[in-house]
Parts: C-alpha cells; sequence; structure tokens
C-alpha cells in the first residue's frame, strides 16, 4: 500500500515535471518501486526484469535519446481536452473490467485451474528444471517465447534501418 | 568523464563482476530467478557501463558494430535452430524430448540453448540501440 502510494505520487510528479531529466530519473524510481511491488507479490523473475529493463536499460536509452533533443518539454499549442475525455473513458472503463476479476489469490480463479496444478507438479518430472517460471517460459511456451524475441530482433533490425542510414549520409555532406 | 580516474578505476574492478553475474544469472536460471532476457540485458548494462566511462569509440573498438549486429540475428537462429534440430531428430518443432538419449536431458538441453538464444538477441539489441543513439551527434541548430 504504501508502495502503491508512492507510485501514484511519482506518476503526479512526472506529470508535472517540466525538465525531461527529471522525469526520466522518476520514470527510473518508479519502475524500482515497481520491481519492489512484484517482489512483495513473490514474482521475483518479472521483478528482477523490471528492476533491469525499466530502471537501467531503458534509463540509460532514454538519456542517451535525451542528448540528442532539448531538456525542457514544449509547452502545448492547445488545451488537450479531447484526449483528457479520451483517456478518462478508457481508465474508467478499466476500473470498471477489474471489478468483474476474481479476487486477488483466489484459489479456484480460473487461472488457477486450467493448465497451472499440471504445469506446477509435473514440471520437475518432465523437465527437470526447478524453477517453473524458465521451465514454462522456455519449454512449455515455447512458441510464446520465440515470438518475443521475434520481435525484440524486430526492434533491434527496427533501430538500425533507421538511424544507421543517417549516419552514413553524414560523411557525404 | 573519461579522465575521471576514481570511475576508471572502479569502472575496471566493477565490470569484470558484472558479467560473471550475469552468467549466473544466465546459467541459474534454471534454479533461481533469471534466465536468457535478464542476463542479455545484464551483458549489455555492463558493455553500456563501460560506453559511459571509456567514451563511445574505445568501445567499438572493443566490441566492434558487427559482432552486436550479427548478435541481433544470431540469437534468433540460435533459438529457430533448436527447433529445426527437433524437427531433424523426428519431433515436432520446439519438441525438447527428442534433443537428447532421454526426454527429460532433451528438455534441459533444448532449455539451455534456447535461453542462451533468447540472451544473444536481447544484449545485442540493447547494445545496438544503445550505439544508435550514443554515435549520432546533435542537430547543429541545437548545440
Amino acid at each position: 500500500m504504501v508502495l502503491l502510494t508512492m507510485m501514484a505520487a511519482l506518476t503526479v510528479a512526472i506529470v508535472v515535471q517540466r525538465n525531461l531529466f527529471a522525469v526520466v530519473v522518476l520514470a527510473g524510481i518508479y519502475s524500482f518501486l515497481m520491481a519492489t511491488v512484484l517482489v512483495a507479490l513473490d514474482a521475483v523473475d518479472v521483478a528482477m526484469t523490471e528492476a533491469s529493463v525499466g530502471a537501467g536499460i531503458s534509463t540509460v536509452l532514454l538519456l542517451a535519446a535525451l542528448h540528442l533533443t532539448r531538456g525542457d518539454e514544449v509547452k502545448p499549442m492547445r488545451r488537450p481536452m479531447l484526449p483528457l475525455a479520451v483517456a478518462t473513458v478508457v481508465g474508467a472503463a478499466l476500473v470498471y473490467g477489474t471489478l468483474g476479476l476474481p479476487a486477488f489469490s483466489d484459489p479456484q480463479a480460473p487461472i488457477h485451474t486450467h493448465v497451472v496444478p499440471r504445469y506446477l507438479a509435473e514440471s520437475l518430472k518432465e523437465t527437470g528444471v526447478p524453477n517453473v517460471v524458465t521451465s514454462v517460459l522456455a519449454s512449455y511456451r515455447g512458441y510464446d517465447t520465440l515470438g518475443e524475441t521475434t520481435v525484440v530482433f524486430t526492434a533491434g533490425a527496427g533501430v538500425i534501418a533507421l538511424l544507421r542510414r543517417r549516419r552514413r549520409e553524414e560523411p557525404g555532406k | 568523464m573519461r579522465r575521471d580516474l576514481v570511475l576508471r578505476v572502479v569502472a575496471k574492478l566493477l565490470i569484470p563482476f558484472v558479467l560473471l553475474f550475469a552468467l549466473y544469472v544466465q546459467f541459474h536460471g534454471d534454479f533461481g530467478p533469471g534466465g536468457g532476457f535478464q542476463a542479455g540485458v545484464i551483458i549489455a548494462a555492463a558493455v553500456i557501463f563501460y560506453a559511459i566511462v571509456f567514451g563511445l569509440p574505445a568501445t567499438r573498438r572493443l566490441v566492434p558494430d558487427w559482432i552486436v549486429e550479427s548478435m541481433v540475428s544470431a540469437g534468433v537462429l540460435v533459438y529457430g535452430g533448436v527447433g529445426v534440430a527437433g524437427l531433424l531428430l523426428g519431433g515436432n518443432y520446439l519438441d525438447y524430448f527428442v534433443l537428447a538419449h532421454d526426454p527429460v536431458h532433451g528438455q534441459e538441453r533444448g532449455i539451455f540453448w534456447v535461453e542462451a538464444g533468447v540472451a544473444i538477441t536481447v544484449s545485442g539489441v540493447m547494445m545496438t540501440i544503445f550505439y544508435m543513439f550514443a554515435g549520432r551527434r546533435r542537430e547543429p541548430d541545437e548545440a
């Protein structure tokens, strides 16, 4: 609860803050708080990813991008009333949607009764890997992870395609 | 930051341990938290740390662009190759049971190579993005 309150306060600070350097640092702190929340939920693997990717690499990449642009957010030309309305409606719809979810850590929730018991009971026997997260990720759901890896690959290929051509043109200028 | 003695010494001391920790996260992912994705990010973080302290040109000499860019695709190829190896040995695509003499060892071997592929691609992509962003100059009118 304390963590979530701090995260809410940070979100407000990020929205109010106009200096982008401060925004990047605050976003890093937000990611670390998120990682702490995930540790509190016993999702250590996800927390580790959040801490290393969200707080570590993204902060550095955003700082590198910030180096190429100006450090302050530009004042918007018009008052963003329509986006505000859309965001409010979508947020309200999402909150309404959470009302239909099963209670937190309810053992009868559909997600806990479908394939999870089999994974938990058979994973060690079938794969010889004690960490169920790893065996689900790499073996039972291997196709999904292949897709994820391809997404990461596509991101890298896109960055190369967009930014490398520019560099080659420079010496010819 | 290239002239800061404390930073240089601390960076040289820390980077081997960061890389060692990445390997630990990679290979201990079967038993504790971690795996290919996290290990790849930590490897990239070590290289980016080196780049921040010693400068981008020195890093590009140490880890040249062609290595980084081939890592991006090599990881996906390793992952897909595990699937094809399963096909060639008579199983389904990404079926690890056929990779060794008994199913459990096959699973372990498959998971090992799949995680290695994920780590290679992720660290390659992270380093590529950093190289591309950090390698660009500011536009002249903003400098």
